[in-house]
């Protein structure tokens, strides 16, 4: 299985707290991996690190082989022409037009004449089920239309990469599996490495081929989704099973808690 | 577990020290990367073959310099009215009314236009750079265009420093000019001279270094106002309610800074002009 990303011995702190605890995992070429976890996992920090945003404490993050813990923001840019992200509320600059806001990357990265880029701008708008909503602004889209216009900026320079983050979150059921359906067409027409970030159950059965999962800040699980649907670890069973986990405290535990003499 | 020995509030001051001393140390750091970088973007990066977005300094000029142009020409001719009159109360106990023409051209050029321009740009403006990427910020879109490769100092910064830099100086000149207009109004109308005297009188007062030294000011506050309103955009950490108080911030920082740096390039040209 050929490795698309590779993280080893990841560290990083928030202030002085530390988010991710020696997180040592790979992502394989070609396929749809979930990173799962619960609120407050670290999951969306892991995310951030993985795309360049924030530079660990400790450890590396191999992207195509290259390790971006070391490049500096100029040799990034190369890394980030390869790659599309979505954001959770689709970050779409609300100055653009959604035409514009898909043509960015293109117009800031290539030479192409106004006309081509039009045409791309069209096409990754097709794709996401947009056509004909080019000239409106953001504002004026619904949620699932921003997420797919966000996919679609996402797109637009063709990555080997997308990562998309929670991209159901806030959205109905039905435009939920929508997305999901686009997600699942991506991956076929243009095989390229698909990674989500979520916890919503319904898709992940959807959309998944590859789990890495995350609890407090350290992998609990990575593998395929039928190890993951297999697997009888307390803490991935009651993920899946929507069950709350066990933290009830033991009488004088609970006691000490109330009068803080921890 | 260990009782300290130190008396809390003694404790209590400590820690109150060092923790203001280590984030001021921060925004000292966050501050000098973000001037570095600024500068870098807009004066080295288009040396390099990456020249500044045109069409969005154009924009930004229209923004902050274009639309800018009424209030601060009305305020600037209320002020030479006000100047001359005030100047008059003292000047005719002396029988030197025409010695007006001098006290509000070069009170006015070296001194009230620069500032007075730069308040109302802080205002206007300064206030406008914080919400608009303080608000881009919180939405994520800072991060979209980090993870677009585009970089968001070049993108967003660049053409407002641009802008202000070249509209800062011209709104000047304008406030200036407008200034002693009111002033030749009101003392061909009020003080009895004749607007003729008053203008012949003004431009024998003024040397170049009047005009000039007020357009140094305007450059600089320029750049002042437009540091100090995108490092509080870029400080937002959360959501609108952070904007505001940025938004805030910002005007108040910057009008500060206006002033500190007023005090500083008079006492620089009081020496060496």
């Amino acid at each position: 299985m050929e490795k698309a990303i590779e993280v080893k011995g990841l560290v990083t702190h928030y202030g002085t707290r530390e988010i991710l605890k020696n997180v040592t995992f790979s992502i394989p070429r070609g396929m749809t991996t979930v990173i799962l976890g619960g609120s407050g996992s670290g999951k969306s920090t892991l995310l951030r690190h993985i795309i360049g945003l924030l530079k660990p404490t400790k450890g590396n993050i191999f992207i195509n082989e290259r390790d971006i813990t070391s490049l500096s923001e100029i040799e990034m840019i190369d890394v980030r022409k390869k790659m599309g992200v979505l954001f959770q509320g689709a970050a779409l600059l609300n100055s653009l037009t959604v035409s514009d806001n898909v043509a960015l990357p293109v117009t800031e990265h290539t030479k192409l004449q106004g006309s081509t880029i039009d045409i791309m701008v069209r096409m990754k708008l097709d794709l996401v089920g947009l056509s004909g909503s080019g000239g409106l602004y953001p504002s004026q889209l619904s949620g699932g239309m921003k997420k797919r216009a966000g996919i679609a900026r996402a797109m637009a320079l063709d990555p080997d990469l997308l990562f998309l983050d929670e991209p159901s979150a806030g959205l109905d059921p039905v435009t939920a599996a929508g997305l999901d359906e686009l997600i699942v067409r991506l991956k076929k027409v243009f095989k390229i490495t698909i990674v989500v970030v979520t916890h919503e159950l319904p898709s992940i059965h959807i959309i998944a081929d590859y789990a890495v999962m995350l609890n407090r800040g350290e992998i609990v699980f990575t593998g395929t989704m039928d190890e993951l649907k297999m697997s009888d670890d307390p803490q991935i069973v009651s993920f899946l099973a929507r069950r709350p986990p066990d933290d009830s405290l033991a009488p004088g535990d609970y006691l000490k808690t109330i009068t803080g003499n921890s | 577990m260990k009782v300290s020995t130190m008396p809390l509030p003694v404790k209590e001051i400590f820690g109150y020290t060092g923790k203001t001393f280590l984030s001021l140390l921060d925004s000292l750091n966050t501050i000098s990367v973000l001037i570095n970088s600024v500068f870098y973007q807009t004066f080295i990066s288009p040396l390099t073959g990456r020249p500044p977005r045109i069409r969005a300094s154009i924009v930004e000029m229209v923004r902050t310099g274009y639309n800018s142009v009424p209030i601060v020409s009305l305020i600037s001719f209320f002020v030479g009215v006000i100047l001359a009159l005030q100047a008059a109360y003292q000047l005719k106990k002396f029988g030197a009314l025409i010695y007006v023409a001098d006290l509000v051209g070069i009170s006015l050029t070296r001194e009230l236009g620069p500032i007075l321009t730069a308040v109302l740009v802080s205002g206007r403006s300064g206030s406008a750079f914080a919400a608009e990427i303080g608000s881009m910020k919180a939405a994520e879109e800072i991060d979209a265009l980090v993870t677009m490769g585009i970089n968001p100092i070049r993108y967003l910064i660049v053409p407002k420093l641009i802008a202000l830099m070249i509209m800062m100086p011209a709104l000047t000149l304008i406030a200036d000019f407008s200034g002693i207009t009111g002033g030749t109004i009101l003392a061909s109308t009020m003080l009895g001279l004749s607007p003729g005297a008053y203008i012949e009188q003004t431009i024998n007062s003024l040397a170049i270094q009047d005009i000039f030294t007020g357009l140094v000011k305007a450059l600089a506050f320029g750049i002042v106002i437009t540091l100090v309103g995108v490092y509080q955009g870029l400080r937002v950490e959360g959501g609108a309610e952070d904007v505001g108080k940025r938004t805030t911030a910002a005007v108040v920082a910057s009008i500060i800074l206006v002033i500190v740096f007023d005090l500083f390039f008079t006492i620089l040209f009081f020496f060496f002009t």
